[in-house]
């Protein structure tokens, strides 16, 4: 009896594999998110309550999940990125304008996140956003004083070469020195990110690796010194680590907002909206809460968060630091080139 | 009837070499001569002499050389010594040399990122035994270094092969007519073992050229190679056009070289090369 169990598993998963290829039946929504971002029970309990099966997809980085959108193999229902891809979305039309009034439970969402939202979806008319967060420098107490990382000056301190871990994506890397250098991060003027490639050459010899997902581990592991990180990261970092800690230079920084979006290519609106709408329930913006970690702008999940947590400024940032920051929004095409000239001249030095 | 029921066997086939092999090249050309809006251009092609992408392709043609030469210094010795051995003895070596193949490259290639790091284990080995630890992770050392572990069975299986083919009656000839080992090995097995050290050498030469991932995971982001170059076009820059572009140019160094090592093998024929 044991026996037959595996291949019908395996049938029924290739079925649905293939059942997926096809784009799903009327009652299936087909939804593409950044990899661990969802609490895989929450998609169970849709499923269960509503009878309308989820087809989930994953990516790692906004341009791989605008490639995977771009080909065109399989038609999304709904899908979540960040701010400045959902912008370049936005004005390429791929995206369809969300009707409020079928998500109710969008209620529960703070106010001030729509009206960040606005550096990248001006009338809130396309967008919900689903977390957010700082990028910071995550830090090692017992390497690095607290009143060092105040400032971005330090991961150019030739003290901790070897010791200093960059984001591996060119508009994260390049924001570090076009804040300290006071410039705009979304700029697009050539004298000004030639002076931040300038800085960041010379800063590549003191840096130990340019990593994406690996830099919290590696802080975890205590193999580096400092790290530039996605606040949530490094909220998780610390759970893992005691000596971690993590700092918003007072130069400034980038504030990002995840948010969903319904793509032209959906099929079903209506039951994209009530995933969206089941998203905002208290108890599930809870359960993803507690599974991602992240910054919710649901006030009931917040309101509901003990106090220590409310007040952690690594989960959730003060007002005064995100008043500093700034939103990444989209670039035109050459400006895009330009960065990624720059960026793999860096590379390649 | 026949005839017309064996062309039926090769349907499969044919329509794999077409949906994975020809379409994709025939795709990949159409991106590399054209402009995102659908106009005939040479640049794409033109642009590996900018000077960044020149780099990265030197490199990646340095750090494949380097470690093609060490696969081969480290895989003829022991591929002599393996033939040298008792039959049983050899075909259990040969089995522990390819076992590490039957795992995921990548979870190698991840493990020695852990191996190597800062305060890894190999570091507190080191340490503990008073030894200053190495930082060779994140280094173009580290890179070749990873190439050579993953691709090392690539060169020493086809010149094992090649060195088990010989008769010893052969050797025996020789030394019978007064030949010493130095004369036996340059006039007898070297030649006989061509054929497998040059496939052993496109084998590991070609991946090792175009890999992205091992110098993304043990060089830390800091070593471009060409490959790198191209994957960050499809994938981060999002231009296609230029990635194939390049994606053309690495394919006719490939080609190159691989009809440059075919040509010094016609001498010895009668084993494949790859």
């Amino acid at each position: 009896m044991k026996r037959k169990i595996l291949p019908a598993l395996a049938a029924a998963s290739l079925i649905a594999a293939l059942s997926g290829c096809s784009g799903g039946s009327d009652n299936s929504l087909v939804v593409l998110n950044y990899g661990k971002y969802l609490d895989p029970d929450a998609i169970e309990m849709f499923e269960e309550e509503t009878g309308i099966k989820i087809e989930y997809e994953e990516y790692e980085s906004p341009e791989e999940m605008y490639t995977k959108y771009k080909a065109g193999s399989i038609d999304y229902d709904l899908a979540c990125t960040s701010d400045y891809m959902v912008q370049k979305l936005i004005e390429e039309g791929e995206v369809l304008e969300m009707n409020y009034d079928n998500i109710p439970g969008i209620k529960n969402l703070d106010q001030t996140y729509f009206e960040f939202s606005k550096a990248f979806d001006p009338e809130n008319k396309y967008s919900m956003p689903y977390f957010f967060g700082t990028v910071g420098i995550l830090y090692n107490t017992k390497m690095v004083d607290a009143f060092e990382v105040n400032t971005w000056d330090v991961l150019w301190d030739e003290k901790y070469s070897g010791q200093i871990i960059m984001e591996n994506s060119v508009r994260d890397s390049f924001m570090v020195p076009l804040k300290k250098l006071g410039y705009s991060l979304n700029t697009t003027n050539e004298q000004e990110l030639q002076e931040a490639l300038d800085l960041l050459t010379k800063q590549k010899p003191l840096v130990y690796a340019y990593l994406v997902d690996e830099s919290s581990d590696e802080m975890v592991a205590g193999n580096a010194a400092m790290a530039l990180v996605y606040s949530g990261e490094a909220a998780a970092a610390k759970i893992y680590n005691e000596d971690l800690d993590y700092s918003v230079p007072d130069e400034g920084s980038n504030m990002w907002i995840d948010s969903w979006f319904i793509p032209k290519t959906c099929k079903n609106t209506e039951n994209a909206e009530k995933f969206l709408d089941f998203l905002c329930r208290k108890d599930i913006a809870m359960k993803n809460f507690e599974y991602v970690y992240y910054a919710t702008p649901n006030k009931e999940v917040y309101n509901a968060l003990d106090e220590e947590t409310q007040n952690d400024p690594t989960i959730f940032p003060p007002r005064e630091i995100l008043d500093n920051c700034e939103v990444l929004s989209s670039l035109d095409s050459d400006s895009v080139d330009l960065y990624n000239d720059l960026w793999k001249k860096l590379k390649s030095d | 009837m026949r005839k017309l029921k064996r062309q039926l066997c090769a349907g499969p086939y044919i329509v794999w070499i077409i949906g994975f092999t020809v379409l994709p090249i025939l795709m990949i050309l159409y991106y590399a001569f054209t402009t995102p809006d659908n106009r005939f251009t040479m640049e794409n092609i033109l642009s590996i002499a900018e000077p960044i992408h020149f780099k990265a392709l030197l490199l990646s043609l340095r750090l494949a050389l380097e470690c093609t030469v060490l696969c081969l210094l480290l895989s003829y010795p022991l591929a002599m010594i393996l033939n040298g051995l008792k039959i049983k003895k050899q075909s259990f070596i040969v089995f522990i040399f390819v076992l590490p193949m039957w795992m995921n490259f990548m979870l190698r290639i991840l493990a020695w990122q852990m191996l190597l790091s800062n305060n890894g284990i190999i570091n507190s080995i080191l340490q503990t035994f008073g030894f200053s630890g190495i930082s060779i992770l994140n280094t173009p050392a580290a890179v070749v270094f990873g190439m050579v572990y993953d691709f090392l069975p690539f060169m020493i299986l086809p010149i094992y092969n090649s060195l088990v083919r010989i008769r010893t009656e052969v050797i025996e000839a020789a030394r019978d007519l007064g030949a010493n080992d130095i004369i036996v090995f340059f006039r007898i097995i070297l030649p006989l073992t061509m054929s497998g050290v040059i496939s052993g050498i496109i084998m590991v030469f070609v991946p090792a050229l175009t890999s992205f991932v091992i110098s993304d995971l043990l060089g830390g982001g800091k070593v471009l190679l060409i490959g790198n170059v191209i994957e960050q076009s499809f994938m981060q820059g999002m231009n296609w056009n230029l990635g194939s572009g390049l994606s053309i140019v690495l394919m006719v160094f490939v080609i190159a070289s691989m009809a440059f090592m075919n040509s010094h093998t016609k001498e010895t024929e009668g084993t494949a090369v790859w």
